[in-house]
């Protein structure tokens, strides 16, 4: 078991030291000069900023430096922290801008996330049992999970919040509330939220759903079925124990789909405006802020990386042969 | 009269047609009575085998009676099957080695297949009876992963005798061993009938040199019919139907050395059971045949014990 | 060998599912590769009056700066093809070469062609891919396709190398290794046949998951510069308000056809998984 931890770390701090080093990399070997072009696509009014930030930028790439030393400032640097000041809220460090952002997409994406795969494996397993049943999810829940996050999102924003006018279709809270802990902000905050979290739970149900669905199947046809079969065990038992095994690849299938579903909540966010990472990396990309972009980038990967170690440890809590020290890393 | 097999036909659903895998077949086996079931792959012995405890999807009981200890036995309704299945017949599977769900321990699996039966877990016999086939209690606390292929065959085989069935079913359950362990196994099975455990046995393989070790009587099929059923010795030592005796001239003889004499194999092959020919299946390969076998020879008593469908057996 | 084709052949024919989803996505792509042709003007002219609901002149409507949303429409299905095939294609060889090396050699190359592998998987694709191409001054299909192929590859190369691991130790691979013949053909002659429908099946989730991320990145903004795509038309159907002005048959239209090309291709695949896999056929 510690092997199969000390397997996993390494491969996260691979991970970690792969995406810092693109995240150097890709301003320096991308073609054009990124401080000029930074500069002279941002709008910034106050000219003094402009010169402060050149200042800022300059240092920051160090251009000047050998590309070892570059390399080795920009580590620096990030772990104190510093990740540079952004261009569209100039001055406020990236650091605030993000940290600021985080709640907001954390808010959607655990919940939809976590509900989604209760949900939708539950559903699977239960679609499974019914040919009529099986006949008409199916179909169902792959259209789901082909549609992408964010026209799901337009359709809903379009339907619920224009058309029928229940839901608001843009930002967090309303515009005129200041957050604050009252029933007012609280209940907006709720309302504001569901269509977001609607959107992302639906796609991502689909999904679930077919892969449990498919799993079961292909669980009902081992070995180990088909002896309880011949020993008279009862549906129940059979289906119970199907269940349990099926749900385990489903389990690593949570950490091979963190990015296509953190994917769709940024798109989502876009769609609401709602002021998470992925409303940042619009406007980061709208106002040329490339810090900003970078420092979200940096902030995803160390997110995603730690939601994956969660499910390694969640895995090792549902599968015995893992404890037994003689499971492969799966 | 523990099992009583009549006229016996399950067919196989194909996307050309239906396969005749079982076409007839009529025997029946004793109380305390191992018999072994020999053929080629293809000649329907581990359909019948199948068929005794629980029809796959694709296969389709045609027509033919089953009887054990007096109950006719609907083979062709699985719900009603369960009732007999574990506690009147039961299998010792192929797949031995993957029959144990992954994910539960031993013990508990045990438990809970028991409990949903409807039948009491009696935990000193449980321990009692591995302890017969040489395991410890251990292993109920043990994950199938944590045992050897051999230890997890063993733990199979010990449940699937646990409530003491009239018939058990060991389908090739030696042919992913290696040759000390078979034995060990074919031993193991001896002593559940011999500690009546179970009362009758139908021992499923390829391999008549090693079935003849634990069998009383040995029965061999042909392209979904019976050839001959016999005492384990007279089937070996005297066999009456020209694919038995082919089959035994192809077996290396206990004692004789590889080098002194070259195994022969029956020249030919079986004939597809889709549209299998009229009269005797084995008369294209039969260096006796003649005018005569184009009708099917029937089952018949050549001597007390001894059933051979040929017409040249007399 | 060959009743094993045609049985497949028979299956794949009476298989709804596949028949379905193979019947979508032919329509939409004859409607992408032979629709433009229709067009006598490009898809971003401005050849209407704004806003149009859909009529018998343009079929579904136009946008608020008077574009014919069917041409649109029929030009982003050609990109969508495009981008889908490009990045599924890079993607399957990259995951092939790996998977195959990897499962074939073992050892330290597996090592570190499997970590390589875990690298890549773990990152976010979606994030790489939106800071590489904010860099990027220009922006075309071929690059973006380029750089969906080379983040998309890493499940594909994880199971290829389960399928690999298990075909090494097969009769037929040692005795084509004891003749002497070197890997790469081992590879190209005895094992990718043997998995070929299993390499069809992955290449199929490739494209569509292209497709996807495609849509994604053109809808966040960093879509080809140049030319029309479908997420680039949920883009602007966004930017431009559509929803508050009620064009609905703005931002319909190119998410119906992602989702029912993606979906298809999905239930395509199911369809031959069963067709390939006697075991799921008598479901």
């Amino acid at each position: 078991m510690r092997r199969y931890f000390g397997r996993k770390l390494l491969i996260y701090g691979l991970t970690f030291f792969v995406a810092v080093t693109v995240n150097w990399m890709i301003p320096r070997f991308m073609p054009g000069d990124p401080v000029s072009s930074m500069l002279s696509r941002a709008n910034v009014a106050q000219p003094a900023a402009v010169e402060a930030m050149r200042a800022h930028y300059t240092a920051m790439f160090g251009f000047d430096l050998p590309l070892w030393q570059q390399y080795l400032n920009f580590w620096g640097s990030l772990l104190k922290g510093d990740l540079g000041i952004s261009i569209w809220l100039f001055p406020t460090p990236v650091t605030d801008v993000i940290v600021r952002a985080v709640p907001y997409t954390l808010g959607l994406l655990i919940p939809s996330i976590l509900l989604s795969w209760f949900a939708g494996n539950r559903f699977g397993a239960f679609a499974a049992r019914r040919k009529w049943l099986d006949n008409s999810v199916l179909p169902v829940g792959y259209v789901l999970t082909a549609t992408p996050y964010m026209w799901l999102a337009i359709l809903l924003a379009w339907a619920l919040g224009i058309v029928a006018g229940i839901f608001p279709v843009a930002g967090a809270y309303g515009f005129d509330l200041r957050p604050s802990w009252s029933w007012t902000f609280l209940g907006s905050l709720a309302q504001h939220w569901f269509l977001p979290f609607a959107s992302l739970f639906l796609v991502a149900f689909g999904g679930w759903a077919i892969g449990m669905r498919n799993m079961i199947i292909y669980e009902l046809e081992a070995d180990y079925v088909n002896y309880l079969r011949a020993l008279g065990a009862p549906a129940r038992l059979v289906r119970r124990y199907a269940f349990r095994n099926a749900i385990l690849p489903q389990v690593t299938g949570l950490a091979l789909q963190l990015g296509v579903l953190v994917a769709g909540a940024l798109v989502t966010e876009i769609v609401f405006s709602y002021p998470g990472l992925g409303h940042l990396i619009l406007q980061a990309i709208q106002n040329q802020d490339f810090f900003l972009l970078q420092g979200t980038f940096l902030f995803i990967v160390i997110g995603v990386l730690i939601a994956n170690f969660v499910i390694d440890i969640a895995y090792v809590l549902v599968d015995p042969r893992t404890r037994t020290g003689m499971g492969e890393a799966a | 009269m523990a099992l009583n097999v009549t006229d016996l036909r399950v067919y196989y659903r194909t996307l050309r047609g239906e396969v005749k895998a079982l076409d007839g077949v009529t025997f029946s086996v004793a109380d305390r009575e191992i018999m072994g079931l020999a053929g080629e792959s293809g000649s329907g012995k581990s359909t019948l085998a199948k068929s005794l405890i629980r029809l796959d999807g694709r296969m389709r009981h045609v027509g033919g009676t089953v009887e054990l200890d007096g109950a006719a036995m609907p083979l062709s309704d699985d719900g009603a099957m369960d009732e007999f299945r574990f506690r009147k017949v039961s299998l010792i599977p192929q797949y031995s080695m993957s029959a144990l769900n992954p994910t539960r321990k031993i013990g508990k699996m045990v438990g809970e297949l028991l409990e949903s039966r409807g039948e009491r877990a009696d935990r000193a016999e449980l321990e009692r009876r591995l302890e017969l086939v040489g395991l410890s209690k251990d292993v109920l606390d043990r994950y199938p992963i944590e045992l050897s292929g051999g230890m997890k065959q063993r733990v199979v085989m010990v449940v699937s005798t646990l409530l003491n069935p009239s018939l058990l079913i060991a389908d090739e359950v030696t042919s992913a061993l290696d040759v000390s362990s078979q034995k060990a196994v074919a031993t193991t099975l001896l002593g559940f009938r011999d500690h009546g455990l179970v009362t009758s046995m139908m021992v499923v393989t390829h391999d008549i040199s090693l079935v003849y070790q634990i069998a009383d009587t040995i029965m061999v099929m042909y392209a979904g019919r019976l050839a001959e059923k016999a005492p384990a010795e007279v089937l070996v030592t005297a066999p009456r139907h020209p694919y038995t005796r082919q089959l035994i001239a192809a077996l290396p003889e206990v004692g004789v050395r590889y080098e002194d004499r070259r195994l022969t194999g029956i020249p030919g092959s079986p004939p597809s059971l889709l549209k299998p020919p009229g009269g005797c299946r084995f008369r294209d390969r039969c260096p006796l045949a003649f005018d005569r076998c184009a009708e099917q020879p029937p089952f018949a008593e050549v001597a007390p014990g001894h059933h051979v469908a040929c017409w040249k057996a007399e | 060998m060959t009743t094993a084709r045609r049985e497949a052949l028979h299956f794949a024919l009476r298989n709804r599912k596949l028949v379905v989803g193979a019947i979508i996505v032919a329509v939409f792509l004859v409607a992408g590769l032979a629709g433009p042709l229709l067009f006598d003007h490009g898809p971003n002219d401005y050849v209407g009056p704004a806003m149009a609901p859909p009529s018998g002149e343009f079929w579904f409507g136009t946008t608020t700066f008077g574009q014919d949303v069917f041409a649109q429409f029929v030009y982003g299905l050609r990109s969508t093809f495009l981008v889908g095939v490009l990045g599924g294609v890079l993607a399957a060889v990259v995951g092939m070469v790996v998977g195959f090396v990897a499962g074939y050699r073992g050892g330290w190359v597996d090592e570190l062609l499997t970590m390589l592998t875990n690298i890549v998987l773990v990152l976010p694709a979606l994030v790489v891919l939106l800071i590489v191409n904010a860099y990027l001054g220009v922006r075309s299909i071929g690059v973006q396709a380029l750089f969906i192929g080379l983040t998309s590859w890493p499940w594909a190369a994880r199971a290829i190398r389960a399928q690999t691991f298990s075909l090494r130790s097969r009769d037929f691979v040692d005795l084509a290794r004891l003749s002497g013949v070197r890997t790469p053909k081992i590879i190209l002659r005895e094992i990718a046949p043997n998995m070929s429908s299993y390499l069809f099946l992955t290449f199929i989730l490739l494209f569509g998951s292209a497709i996807l991320i495609a849509a994604s990145l053109d809808f966040i903004g960093l879509g080809p510069t140049e030319g029309v795509s479908l997420g680039l038309m949920l883009n602007n159907a966004a930017r431009w308000s559509a929803l508050q002005l009620g064009l609905w048959w703005w931002f319909i239209p190119p998410g119906a056809g992602i989702t029912a090309i993606v979906g298809a291709l999905y239930v395509m695949n199911v369809g031959l998984d069963e067709v390939f896999n006697p075991k799921l056929r008598e479901m």
